[in-house]
């Protein structure tokens, strides 16, 4: 219980036995009011066990569905086991969990929290190309939700018992569907979205990818992904 | 021109033998049966008078009922390749409930699991 609610924390991870472990018990640690469930989405390594043994509930997929498709797993295993809040933490440790109190809080004026990156607080900093088409991202999102966003592709956020609903029953597996056009459908569907300014870690393994033309391949696919959901009805 | 007939004809025999064949093994889903039957039926006639069109296609500016055929064929499988297309992510998404639902199973079955073994450590 956090704030005398339910709250299940939900950590999709994909070849992540390196952190999955420390992940999980800083979780614990921190909060140990709140649940862990570990979606182990198809890896190859050891990652379910580790998760096991570190005190984490652990779902397993047979196959690899990618962040959408174990989030949706996620707010399945939620939805039935009654949580009243789910929150979403990246299982590379790049999410401080000692911020999910200040989430959870936000959730009485809100529907969906995210943890936002750019917001004032921390040091993340994305340039170029990439930063642009955040930018962009951030300004139509923010125009169609009617608040500020500055990080519409935060993987940090909360989300109440009305969303895990719907996102048990519809969750894209598209790349950046996870992020960009569940906001663009929350924001349609007329529930509020608010955003708490968080610091992001250095991710304990692996860097987001800089190359030139790998920028450029993300913001084709993120104005593709934003141009078909604003175009869904 | 009777070269030509010759081969037309065989192919169409081939293609319609193959669709029988399939259908007589059940190697084809019912919902498709009647729609390559058809294509089977049209190859064998076409197949056998490939000018069976030129009037039509004289009608609608195509030089030839030859030439007709080509274009309708493309169009036919474009769409049969856009439907294959909308089924293979209708049966993704079939698959990835079911994916889901055998890992939420599995996570049940370890949980009960660890409390029976948890009870039994008890007595």
């Amino acid at each position: 219980m956090i704030n005398n609610k339910r709250v299940l924390i939900i950590v999709p991870a994909w070849n992540e036995a390196g952190c999955i472990g420390d992940t999980v018990r800083e979780i614990r640690s921190e909060l140990p009011g709140a649940d862990v469930l570990v979606v182990d989405d198809g890896s190859a390594d050891d990652t379910a066990h580790v998760a096991q043994a570190a005190g984490a509930a652990v779902a397993r997929l047979p196959y690899n569905l990618g962040v959408g498709g174990a989030m949706r797993l996620g707010y399945r295993y939620a939805r039935s086991a009654g949580y009243e809040v789910a929150i979403q933490i990246d299982a590379d440790g790049q999410h401080d969990p000692r911020y999910v109190p200040k989430l959870v809080d936000a959730l009485s004026e809100a529907s969906l929290v995210i943890g936002a990156r750019f917001a004032g607080e921390g040091t993340y900093c994305v340039r170029g190309l990439r930063r642009w088409t955040m930018a962009v991202l951030a300004f139509v999102i923010s125009r169609m939700a009617r608040t500020k966003l500055t990080d519409t592709t935060s993987g940090f956020r909360a989300c109440d018992r009305a969303l895990i609903d719907l996102f048990a029953r519809w969750y894209p597996m598209e790349y950046l569907g996870d992020t960009v056009e569940t906001l663009v459908r929350v924001a349609r569907l007329q529930y509020r979205i608010k955003q708490i300014p968080v610091a992001m870690r250095n991710r304990t393994a692996g860097m987001p990818s800089q190359s030139r033309s790998k920028s450029v391949l993300y913001t084709g696919r993120a104005f593709f992904t934003l141009l078909l959901a604003v175009g869904r009805r | 021109m009777l070269k030509l007939t010759f081969l037309t004809s065989i192919t169409a025999l081939i293609v319609l033998g193959l669709i029988l064949e399939l259908l007589r093994r059940r190697q084809l889903r019912e919902k498709y049966a009647f729609l390559w039957m058809s294509v089977g039926l049209v190859v064998l006639v076409l197949g056998f008078l490939p000018r069976l069109l030129d009037s039509v296609a004289d009608l609608l500016g195509v030089a030839s009922g030859v030439s007709l055929v080509l274009f309708l064929g493309v169009i036919f499988l474009l769409l049969v390749c856009i439907h294959l297309s909308w089924e293979v992510s209708r049966l993704e998404e079939e698959t990835r409930t079911l994916a889901e639902e055998i890992a939420l199973i599995r996570t049940e079955f370890t949980r009960q699991h660890g409390e029976l073994a948890e009870r039994r450590q008890v007595e």
